[in-house]
């Protein structure tokens, strides 16, 4: 059952409160989202560290449910 | 819970090899749009790797993903440590952190994608 992007957002919101989220939808189906996330909670962790956050967030639907999800992180500026 | 049989593959193979790609088909024949992406930029680098074939080998697809925490393919691995997935090693692509991590490792790279 795909997810949308609403959710999505949702999900990564509830475990890092104060992240912005854009979600796009690269093909209509989904399953397929790019997603740029910032949070002042990144700061000092490497990229793998935070996408692993975000993956957390969405409590297992990452590489499931959520077939592809193209990730970019970055910390406010 | 102790670990699973197949981390002690897995450790092997990766500190066998400097760079191994976790990944979805072979370098020649890539099943997957993200593993086709590393397999491209890798050649790009002009660095050798290792390419396990996830698909022909379910414990591993599983077993990596528990590994390194990660929950998809691929995965890269340089000298023994988790690289990252397909975004993250194309970022450190474009902003030449790939390329500087290899230097760093004192992995071989060929002298055309040097400059």
């Amino acid at each position: 059952m795909p997810m949308d992007a609403g959710e999505i957002e949702r999900l990564i919101r509830e475990s890092i409160p104060d992240a912005t989220v854009s979600i796009e939808d690269l093909r209509g189906d989904g399953d397929h989202y790019a997603a740029h996330v910032t949070s002042a909670q990144f700061a000092g962790k490497t990229r793998v560290q935070q996408h692993q956050m975000v993956y957390r967030a969405l409590k297992g639907r990452m590489g499931g449910e959520l077939h592809a999800l193209a990730l970019q992180t970055s910390t406010p500026a | 819970m102790s670990d699973p049989v197949v981390f002690d593959r897995i450790r092997q193979d990766i500190k066998d090899n400097d760079v191994v790609l976790y990944m979805k088909g072979t370098p020649v024949f890539p099943q997957c749009g993200f593993s086709a992406a590393v397999v491209q930029v890798l050649s790009h680098v002009g660095v050798k790797f290792k390419g396990v074939n996830v698909l022909t080998d379910p414990e591993v697809r599983e077993g990596i993903k528990a590994f390194a925490n990660w929950p998809t393919i691929p995965q890269l691995y340089v000298k023994g440590e988790f690289v990252g997935g397909c975004d993250i090693v194309r970022e450190m692509f474009e902003t030449g952190e790939l390329q500087s991590l290899l230097k760093d490792k004192g992995v071989q790279v060929t002298a055309a994608a040097a400059q």
